[in-house]
């Protein structure tokens, strides 16, 4: 578009610039809400390994026996469960309209972390 | 507070957690924008306490020439504490803003954060004096 053109275009009220898009209804959203909270199970999977594997370095440097095995069973078994939640969680999430996240899921994300802090301090006195 | 007042509120709110869903009863459904806003702060909530847990294992495992065994065990012991506790707040604070979210009313407000941050710079200090005046056993 030439100079004069872009002025005779705003003179007759029409914004200059690039072709301009109607607004379109949809049902996703635009702010990426669901997004935004799938990366921040990413994020939380991502704390947790590094917790994990800090966890099973804390249980090779004692001596052996079965508190470290129990231990890491422990841990294992917490990091499984919580990746299955974060798993199932996002799976939900990629709905037009995410439902609410379930209290019982809150609460099994909870239990895992303490389950893992609950194994270190074992293994500390192991 | 008093000791039983306490605790009773806390039985209260471990009651709330295991209650069937019931909050999805009361009141109206907000945006679902904002419950997911909320989910994110609960998440953010419990990677704090995923970090205080492995700083707890970190200080056990890292600070072996700085501090004695005791020492040592007992600061990782005070970080996994926090951690454990700060994930039950995290649980405790999702439900009451989802149900005030709910009913309309404000949003809980919290000692919490200034707590942790005391408990986290206390800790801080000692550990930079341990480090700088090596406090070795």
């Amino acid at each position: 578009m030439s100079g004069a053109a872009r002025a005779s275009a705003s003179a007759s009220g029409e914004a200059p610039g690039p072709a301009r898009r109607a607004a379109v209804e949809t049902d996703r959203d635009p702010g990426l809400q669901p997004e935004r909270t799938r990366l921040a199970w990413r994020r939380t999977t991502l704390s947790w390994s590094v917790a994990a594997v800090l966890a099973v370095r804390q249980s090779l440097r004692g001596a052996g026996g079965t508190a470290p095995v129990a231990a890491i069973s422990l841990t294992a078994f917490a990091f499984l469960a919580f990746l299955l939640l974060a798993h199932f969680r996002i799976q939900r999430l990629a709905a037009a309209q995410p439902p609410l996240l379930s209290k019982r899921a809150a609460v099994a994300v909870a239990a895992s972390t303490v389950a893992l802090a609950a194994g270190g301090a074992a293994l500390m006195f192991s | 507070m008093s000791a039983t007042g306490w605790f009773r509120e806390a039985g209260a709110s471990v009651r709330l957690w295991f209650a069937p869903d019931r909050v999805q009863e009361e009141g109206s459904t907000p945006d679902y924008r904002f419950s997911l806003a909320n989910e994110r702060t609960f998440l953010a909530w419990i990677r704090t306490s995923l970090a205080l847990i492995g700083g707890g294992f970190a200080v056990d495992q890292f600070l072996t020439d700085h501090l004695t065994r005791w020492a040592r065990v007992g600061l990782a012991l005070a970080l996994l504490a926090g951690g454990v506790f700060c994930t039950l707040r995290a649980v405790n604070h999702w439900v009451r803003c989802e149900r005030a979210m709910r009913s309309g009313r404000n949003l809980p407000a919290s000692r919490f954060p200034a707590l942790l941050a005391l408990l986290v710079a206390v800790i801080a200090v000692a550990m930079v004096a341990v480090v700088l005046f090596g406090w070795a056993g």
